[in-house]
């Protein structure tokens, strides 16, 4: 029985392709999975969008939306009718074609690293041998989809909305990749769902074997998702939108529909990216105890994948923006050099492990190395820093 | 000669020449960049998966953007209104007539042309890596270190003067 829920979606798949001749087999399969990643995940952008509305709203003491729908929660079908039937305002100094361009440019790379996220047990869209480094290298061309609409919009704070988010992101996709590569080396395979599988079973004390708990795994994690809030433009790190300082960014110029593109890539790239940091760390779609395995591993992995959701929300609810210095001395000075010690210290681990030394002298060595480093980088960084009462003069 | 290999080179083909001759130098970075992503896929298709997702990381995510910001560091925001030929046309065609002849010669003498092709090897990832990391090691090691320098120098280069 529950085996059979385990593979629900896999058997109902199978038997609507078994229904078409042989010819046109791969293409109903094909169809069928996209359009089953587009749906779920587009769905989840809604649901999502809600959540996070009322979830800042708490933060910040008032209700959200409370007013379409039973507890609001028919308010992204309201904004949808809104946007599709919105003016699309193309300012008359927009290069056309790019500005036309930009938006589709932002969602398809968005929806296409999907294809190698293993959801659940046996689904996976595509399996290929590089899977992480296609995921890195569609990630790759979002860059250059949002300079096409900053520089589109002929507007200089587009203009510099995209600077800025590209700065960022070649910042940041550099500790992210890093952080990474800890696990590629311990698992030594490229396929998400090898990395997947090297992360079953369980200690003998009841823990599952995921890597974040191990010490390079969870400084590697910590490094993953500071990177990946970076590179999602999402605050504490929203520097290429900030509202207060340059209106919106690289998509002022956007209206209706192609606004709410924009919207959905930017949430779209959010939970792929939190896929990928299930995969690499949080065990994939294996369950946290033994006991759990009854529960279908599809629902695993979407119940990390909200928890990661609701940190994201939490975290935009709770901190202030950066600075632009801060953020790429954050980046350059901390992020590298954590990422780069954090690769010697899985090296160490694999050493260790392999020796067949006991696992607390490894876990003792590895977690010396990551919080060692940590406090004497910090005290590094810090060393010279008098910080003080800040005085406002405007503002008080 | 298969559809997929069609498309890919119709692409890849149509967006080296819009590169080549669009007015606006933006546009032709953007060219640039989908004629990259179309070898990207070409290699894809040859079953190269390595270095076509490389190939894709590094000259759509890297060189790219590169080219897009020396553009914009370099120019003013208004679109030049030059001629599509430069003056050194000529020296152009006679380089690239130049190039396609070695090339030609080059694959002529190719064997895979000659004999029926042999099976295509499976290549993994991890044979690359176990290549790069054993058989290449030295020449690994040097790329690396010329690439620190490079970025040591920018960093000097970019560095404020202390007074």
């Amino acid at each position: 029985m529950a085996d059979d829920l385990d593979q629900i979606f896999v058997t109902i798949s199978h038997s609507i392709v078994g229904l078409f001749p042989e010819f046109w087999q791969p293409v109903v399969s094909a169809i069928l999975a996209i359009a089953a990643i587009i749906g779920v995940f587009a769905s989840l952008f809604a649901v999502t969008t809600v959540f996070e509305r009322k979830g800042l709203g708490r933060i910040q003491n008032r209700y959200g939306p409370n007013r379409v729908g039973p507890f609001g929660f028919l308010q992204p079908a309201a904004d949808g009718i809104k946007a599709l039937i919105k003016e699309d305002v193309v300012p008359r100094a927009a290069d056309k074609v790019v500005h036309f361009l930009a938006p589709l440019a932002v969602v398809v790379p968005a929806f296409l690293v999907y294809a190698v996220l293993p959801i659940g047990r046996n689904m996976v869209l595509v399996d290929f041998d590089a899977g992480v480094l296609f995921f890195f290298a569609i990630g790759a061309a979002t860059e250059l989809s949002v300079f096409m609409a900053g520089w589109s919009s002929r507007n200089k704070y587009s203009l510099l909305g995209a600077m800025r988010a590209i700065a960022q992101m070649i910042s940041y996709e550099i500790p992210l990749i890093l952080s990474a590569v800890t696990v590629i080396m311990i698992v030594g395979s490229l396929s998400t769902t090898q990395i997947v599988n090297a992360q079953a079973g369980y200690h003998s004390i009841g823990l599952p074997n995921w890597f974040v708990f191990t010490p390079w795994g969870f400084a590697g994690f910590v490094l993953f998702m500071i990177a990946a809030t970076a590179e999602t433009n999402r605050s504490p790190f929203d520097l290429p939108e900030g509202e207060s300082e340059i209106i919106a960014g690289y998509y002022i110029e956007y209206s209706g529909f192609k606004f709410a593109l924009f919207f959905l890539g930017e949430y779209m790239g959010m939970f792929a990216i939190s896929g990928l940091a299930i995969t690499l760390f949080l065990g994939g779609w294996h369950a946290p105890l033994a006991a759990l395995e009854v529960v279908p591993s599809w629902m695993w992995f979407f119940a990390k994948l909200l928890a990661i959701i609701f940190v994201f929300i939490w975290v935009r609810g709770t901190l202030p923006r950066l600075r632009m210095d801060q953020l790429m001395n954050f980046a350059w000075k901390f992020m590298l050099p954590m990422a780069l010690i954090n690769i010697i210290s899985a090296a160490v681990w694999h050493f260790m492990v392999r020796a067949g030394l006991p696992g607390y002298q490894c876990w003792l060595v590895g977690a010396a190395i990551v919080a060692g480093s940590y406090i004497l980088l910090g005290r590094g960084l810090m060393e010279g820093k008098k910080i003080e009462k800040r005085t406002y003069r405007f503002a008080e | 000669m298969n559809i997929v290999f069609a498309i890919i080179a119709a692409v890849t083909i149509a967006a080296a020449v819009a590169a080549m001759s669009l007015r606006n130098l933006v546009h032709c970075a953007l060219a640039l960049a989908v004629a990259f992503a179309g070898i990207a896929a070409a290699y894809l298709q040859l079953g190269a998966q390595f270095v076509g997702f490389t190939q894709l990381l590094v000259y759509v995510g890297a060189v790219a953007i590169l080219v897009v910001f020396a553009i914009l560091l370099t120019r003013g925001s208004e679109p030049p209104q030059q001629t599509v030929l430069s003056s050194g046309w000529i020296t152009g065609i006679l380089v690239t007539i130049a190039v396609l002849g070695i090339l030609v010669f080059a694959i002529a003498k190719s064997s895979l042309i000659k004999g029926e092709a042999a099976a295509q090897p499976t290549l993994t990832v991890r044979q690359i890596g176990e290549a790069l990391m054993n058989k290449f090691v030295l020449p690994m090691e040097v790329i690396g270190l010329l690439l620190t320098a490079a970025l040591i120098g920018a960093v000097i280069i970019a560095m404020k003067e202390e007074k």
